[in-house]
């Protein structure tokens, strides 16, 4: 154990994803070496993320407004609605340029280990943006791994009596991964040959 | 198949080795406790990414280390594959092919296959069902290599699914409670939990004649009892086990809305096939608590034996390497006679003992003297 400050330091990167114990203290140690201006400007472009990037209101992306770039597009087709698990899902389709249509967001997947349940999703938001109808099709984005089966096809029992088009990527997506890290040919391809989900 | 370079860093008592290998019998000779285990403990992990001896990968790095390698190069039908694992506790392991990484460890499964016997197998017949399942399972992938993945899958849903009863039991007991994605987690295990049952099932099914016929030819005491494999599945007797994957799901699908409610009170998932037992049968009675000692020694070389048959032929007489870890030994002198004259015959066969005497005649071969983490090939 370090004294005081040091240690709440370490403390606070260690819950970092992707940091462990050894991995804070490192990080830790630079900062403490590292010059103050370079410091400076970390915790600037840390303060301002948290300041001017907020969630947008209708999808559940990172925006700079209320509303993300893709919301306020006139130009994407509304009456098709991707699901995906995070807002960097949203990037790896859009690097495909497969996908014309509009995004809905979750925050995560469905899994009880970690005690995440429907209710801790974005899943009433969008229980809410499909009631008026004008979407057709829903397709079903979420991971190619347990927990992304598991919430889609939580979805797919939930929207059926709405009777939509719901659809989910093709397989051939790496089983077990994450959708990012989908080269953009497997993904585009995916997109296209995304089928009808049965439940 | 065979292997013929071993080569070791930081792995158990080896900071290195470096252990060139025939087809053919080896015998690897040596005191208690120098590394001759250690050494086909090594083998069998290239082959099953786990270790006869322990669940967890902790041991296997020497003391001290950070990471262990293990590499192999395998010889099939006079190709050659040079397979590499890097094992980091507490890290994602790594591995490589022919020099190039895989995505993952799981890719060499099926490069190097072993049938490896160990004084420990005596719990196949004595020990828990987990013992039994195990056999089966680390079978399952070794003959197709992408059961790995339904294994992982299962154990991952039980994980979730296990969880989720949990929490709902407790807030069901509070008076709320929330069961609306219970039916999800039971369709995606009714659906893993069939394709492990069913490939357990067509396993089962493929081995016993040749456990029988294993039985027969090392025990030729005097009118052995015929023995037996079947496998008695969580779903009970009234479900009729075909290997059906459709069947097989919507049978522990229901079995699992029948029991809900207990599923719930307990926080367990009481269907499926990691409740599930092999049974062994000498003549009348079950093996486990009725076999004697040496029966019950017998009986643990057939599953072995058998297992050996069946990948051989299954992969057109490419045999796996067999390894026989310290059980010669534990054996009287007809079952040692008969078991060496039955792996004589394989394409390479890997023996340890603490001294050469406990290494039958039948067996004559290589020999590696093993000390204090040194090999030298004296024959
Ligand atoms: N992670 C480790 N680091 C260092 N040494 C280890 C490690 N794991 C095991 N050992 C040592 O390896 C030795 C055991 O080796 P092994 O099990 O191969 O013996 P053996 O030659 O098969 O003996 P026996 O004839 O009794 O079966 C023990 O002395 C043990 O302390
Ligand atoms: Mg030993
Ligand atoms: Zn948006």
């Amino acid at each position: 154990m370090y004294e005081g400050v040091v240690q709440d330091l370490i403390d606070e990167l260690g819950r970092l994803p992707g940091v462990g114990p050894k991995g804070a203290q490192r990080i830790a140690f630079h900062l403490l070496a590292a010059d103050p201006a370079d410091v400076r400007r970390l915790v600037a472009a840390i303060t301002e993320v948290k300041e001017r990037v907020h969630f947008c209101r209708v999808c559940g992306n990172v925006a700079q407004d209320e509303e993300c770039r893709i919301c306020r597009d006139p130009r994407r087709d509304v009456t098709v609605l991707c699901v995906v698990e995070e807002p960097k899902d949203v990037v790896a389709i859009e690097r495909t340029r497969e996908f014309r249509g509009r995004y809905h967001v979750l925050g995560g997947a469905i899994s009880p280990i970690e005690g995440v349940g429907p209710d801790d999703l974005r899943v009433r938001e969008l229980m809410t943006r499909l009631a008026d109808g004008v979407v057709t099709e829903l397709i079903l984005a979420t991971d190619p791994n347990l927990e992304g089966e598991a919430t889609a096809t939580y979805l797919a029992r939930l929207v059926k009596p709405m009777g939509l088009t719901v659809t989910r990527l093709a397989s051939g997506l790496p089983v077990g991964g994450d959708l990012e890290y989908a080269d953009e040919v497997t993904l585009g391809r995916a997109f296209e040959g995304r089928r009808l989900i049965d439940v | 198949m065979h292997v013929a370079h071993l080569s070791l860093t930081d792995f158990r008592s080896y900071p290195t080795l470096e252990l060139p290998l025939d087809p053919g019998v080896t015998a690897l000779i040596g005191p208690n406790g120098q590394g001759k285990t250690n050494l086909v403990e090594a083998v069998g992990y290239l082959a099953t990414l786990g270790s006869h001896r322990v669940a967890h990968d902790g041991p296997l790095v020497r003391q001290g280390a950070e990471r262990a390698v293990l590499r192999a190069s395998v010889l099939r039908e006079r190709r050659s594959t040079l397979i590499e694992l890097e094992l980091t506790p507490g890290k994602a392991n790594r591995a490589r092919v022919n020099r190039a990484p895989v995505p993952r460890p799981r890719e060499i499964l099926g490069l190097l296959r072993t049938v490896l016997f160990a004084p420990e197998d005596l719990a196949l017949v004595k020990g828990d069902p987990a013992e039994r399942r195990r056999y089966l399972d680390e079978l399952l992938v070794t003959r197709t290599p992408r059961m790995a993945g339904v294994r992982a899958d299962y154990d991952r849903v039980l994980k979730q699914r296990t969880a989720l009863l949990r929490s709902a039991g407790a807030a069901m007991r509070g008076g709320g409670g929330d069961l609306r994605t219970l039916d999800v987690w039971d369709a995606h295990l009714a659906e893993v939990g069939a394709e492990l049952l069913g490939a357990r099932l067509d396993l089962v099914t493929a081995l016993d004649p040749l456990v029988r016929r294993s039985y027969r030819e090392l025990s030729r005491d005097p009118g052995p009892a015929p023995v037996a494999m079947g496998y008695r599945s969580s779903l009970g007797e009234q479900v009729e086990l075909t290997s059906d994957r459709h069947v097989l799901a919507a049978a522990l699908q229901a079995a699992m809305a029948q029991r809900r409610r207990e599923e719930l009170e307990r926080g367990l998932c009481l269907v499926g096939p990691h409740r599930d037992d092999v049974l062994l049968r000498l003549g009348e009675f079950p093996a486990k608590g009725y076999a004697s000692h040496g029966e019950s020694w017998s009986l643990a070389l057939s599953l072995r034996l058998a297992a050996f048959e069946l990948l051989s032929t299954e992969s057109g007489g490419d045999q796996p390497v067999l390894v026989l870890d310290d059980v010669f030994a534990e054996l009287d002198t007809s079952r040692r006679a008969r078991l060496a004259d039955l792996v004589a015959k394989a394409e390479q066969v890997l023996v340890t003992a603490a001294v050469p005497e406990d290494v039958p005649e039948a067996l004559d071969g290589a020999r590696v003297d093993v000390c204090a983490g040194e090999v030298r090939r004296v024959r």
